[in-house]
């Protein structure tokens, strides 16, 4: 039984994460490659234009903060707990993080009903979305419930979920941290396995097209059609 | 000087019947896919009207184009600060409601009806749900002033205008209204591209076509909200943004776009137009007053020995340039300056350009009777029953004086033709018309050509395309229409 539970760890913990991996990389590139048509956010708000504000925009601001405090954490874990030293700091940093991640569940959940009570979203409405929905309110739902339920994760995030994620990242996959850790957060690093190995069959490969060179380019775009090396 | 081509065009109003052809034509080669049934890329709109999407005009509310701001122009919409963080969700985006719900009819329930008392009927479904809709506005739905005097009375281009006059546009007997067909310009300073977070829309440089690159949108949909005319269109089934191609696989092969071929009343013209590309910013960023003179002076004369010189070390073909000698474009907007382009205010310095439309002679009360003669030989230009405010709100930025000299020259060429073929207008009078008019005798004849007699190679110089630039010779849309679209050789198949 025991060795049972240890395979089976191993294969949550050790394995899944890198079957992710490669499923995201390889996915999203070979859809880049075949079908870079489909790379696109699929907007609703044509559809539908006032609820959509309270969707995306709490969801969004949301998700990116709390998913930067992640790769803070994961960067610079002894910096964030220098920082978590002092409590005023640390209670800060918490309800912050909080906030932003009711913010994140608040948005989820606009969105799904709104896909749903619509009758014109539910025709641009795919199965892929709804399963996407389903395990990022999980994963969000999972992440709240952590964050009230056991205190201070910015601090043990970087005491051993960092440790953990490095070792992942160094391919020397070091399961104890996670095995000693409560079933939410197990739950929550499944799950996140899962979103990132669904990623490249959802409409989340928007993120990987932000649009970065905007920012500097001209205001105008040319394009010629001449054989390069020629005048104009 | 920095020589480019552009295929320009100009819409000759005062001929247009409002027939709707070339929407159709449009419609059936390009827009008859799934998610693009809402959208006309052409369409022909009655002023005063509200217009498609209702109110297009109204950049109040929809944020379209440039505005001055502290020396230069910046867009209305958005700058690239605020798109960062509106990006989720767009603050001036029109929805489906300011357009309308596209529909058909479930003609099937007039074959499997059950048997009874009444005749069935094929009721309205929508094209996007399939459940039945009450219908309720549509892309024309104000036309010829149908369906309630207040599309008329909502027109933002009677701003300005006196109560008396927005009065007698809606009075018995001295209604008026006309048509105005809408493509996309071809901006040479497209707010559409400058938007676009993703870099997806741009301009062919060799004949300034402004396209957007299916491959490359991401439905950040900027584009939709930062062009003040509205053309271009978010596909909502495929995720992508889609506009007016000004039918460039046609144009390639030397066939007038699909609305200019349909055109019943040939009110279309298409030709190139050499432009000086370094100088757009610096007119973009002129006052007002000044835009519409600015405008033409971009436009580089064909004949001119320099122009030809650096259009040639630009890599613009001879023919190109033999082309753009005989455009009718360049008679329409230089030489006779009676082409306007549309809303020169909102700075996007538009390519399509507009004759403004003649109306009506107003009827003056002399007494006790009415007649149609004054002293003054103008006196339905001036007095006539569209006003001229309107129109210069449409074709002069608010300024008159353009509108005006571009009505009182077709008035003395009317006037001149009248004297040449009925003969109760002496040649006297029609030559002092004409005098006033700024306009001679053999440029008269020149317009009288070619907006009457004028022939399809007159109406459409078309460019000779270069093998080498055609983008027809490796990709073929036409044979693959309504299953692909336009654009690439695999079906546009929307994203999970």
């Amino acid at each position: 039984m025991d060795n049972a539970q240890h395979y089976f760890d191993q294969l949550l913990f050790g394995v899944a994460p890198y079957l992710a991996l490669i499923i995201f990389f390889l996915g999203t590139i070979q859809r880049y490659r075949a079908q870079a048509f489909s790379y696109s956010s699929l907007s609703s708000q044509f559809l539908e234009n006032k609820r959509h504000f309270w969707g995306m925009v709490p969801m969004h601001y949301g998700i990116l903060f709390v998913l930067a405090g992640h790769v803070v954490a994961f960067m610079f874990p002894r910096q964030l707990l220098a920082w978590n030293g002092h409590p005023v700091r640390l209670y800060i940093l918490e309800i912050t993080a909080l906030i932003f991640g009711l913010l994140t569940l608040l948005g989820l959940v606009t969105t799904l009903v709104r896909r749903f009570a619509f009758s014109k979203l539910r025709t641009v409405t795919s199965t892929a979305d709804v399963v996407l929905h389903l395990l990022l309110l999980v994963q969000v739902g999972s992440g709240i419930y952590v964050a009230v339920t056991c205190s201070w994760g910015s601090s043990w995030f970087a005491a051993s979920a960092s440790p953990y994620l490095w070792s992942i990242i160094t391919l020397d996959p070091d399961i104890t941290y996670v095995l000693a850790m409560p079933f939410a957060v197990k739950l929550h690093i499944v799950n996140a396995c899962l979103v990132i190995g669904f990623f490249p069959f959802t409409r989340l490969v928007h993120i990987l097209v932000i649009p970065n060179p905007y920012l500097w380019r001209k205001p105008q775009v040319v394009r010629w059609n001449r054989a390069p090396g020629t005048k104009g | 000087m920095n020589v480019r081509s552009q295929v320009s065009m100009v819409f000759h109003l005062d001929k247009c019947i409002g027939c709707h052809t070339c929407s159709i034509a449009c419609k059936n080669i390009w827009t008859d896919r799934k998610g693009t049934d809402y959208m006309w890329w052409n369409n022909v709109e009655t002023k005063p009207g509200t217009g498609f999407p209702t109110r297009w005009e109204d950049q109040d509310k929809y944020k379209g184009g440039w505005e001055k701001k502290n020396g230069s122009i910046n867009l209305k919409s958005t700058d690239k600060k605020r798109i960062v963080l509106n990006i989720f969700h767009n603050p001036h985006m029109p929805s489906m409601d300011d357009y309308y719900e596209p529909w058909t009819y479930d003609y099937q329930n007039l074959f499997t009806a059950k048997e009874g008392p009444d005749q069935p009927t094929a009721l309205p479904v929508s094209k996007i749900t399939g459940e039945q809709i009450n219908v309720e506005s549509g892309p024309n739905w104000d036309d010829d002033l149908g369906g309630s005097p207040i599309y008329a009375a909502n027109d933002p281009n009677l701003d300005g205008l006196t109560q008396d006059q927005k009065d007698q546009l809606q009075a018995i007997e001295r209604l008026v209204f006309f048509y105005f067909p809408r493509i996309c310009n071809h901006c040479l300073n497209p707010a559409c591209v400058a938007s676009c977070p993703s870099g997806a829309l741009y301009k062919r440089g060799e004949d300034g076509i402004v396209l957007i690159d299916q491959k490359k949108c991401r439905a950040w949909r900027s584009c939709v909200s930062a062009c003040p005319y509205k053309k271009t269109y978010f596909n909502w089934f495929t995720g992508k943004s889609e506009k007016c191609i000004l039918c460039f696989p046609r144009v390639e092969t030397g066939q007038a776009p699909a609305c200019f071929h349909t055109c019943v009343g040939r009110i279309r013209y298409l030709g190139v137009l050499l432009y000086d590309a370094d100088r757009i910013e610096e007119v973009a960023n002129l006052p007002d007053e000044e835009l519409i003179e600015g405008h033409r002076s971009l436009i580089l004369d064909p004949h001119d020995p320099e122009v030809i010189k650096a259009a040639k070390k630009n890599g613009i073909p001879d023919s190109v340039v033999a082309s753009a000698q005989k455009s009718p474009i360049y008679k329409f907007v230089i030489e006779w300056r009676i082409a306007l382009p549309p809303h020169i205010e909102y700075r996007t310095m538009p390519m399509l350009y507009y004759v403004p439309p003649m109306s009506p002679v107003m009827a003056v009360r002399q007494g006790e009777t009415i007649e149609h003669v004054s002293d003054n030989l103008f006196h339905d230009i001036e007095d006539a029953r569209i006003p001229m405010k309107f129109l210069a709100n449409l074709f002069g930025g608010g300024h008159e004086a353009k509108v005006a000299y571009a009505l009182r020259k077709q008035k003395a060429v009317r006037w001149y033709r009248r004297a040449v073929t009925v003969g109760d207008v002496t040649m006297e009078i029609a030559k002092e018309m004409l005098n006033q008019a700024d306009c001679t005798v053999e440029e008269a004849e020149e317009i009288y050509r070619l907006t009457s007699l004028c022939t399809f190679e007159e109406r459409f110089v078309i460019p000779p395309s270069h093998r080498e630039e055609a983008i027809e010779m490796t990709q073929d849309p036409h044979e693959r229409r309504q299953s692909t679209g336009f654009g690439f050789l695999s079906g546009p198949r929307r994203g999970l």
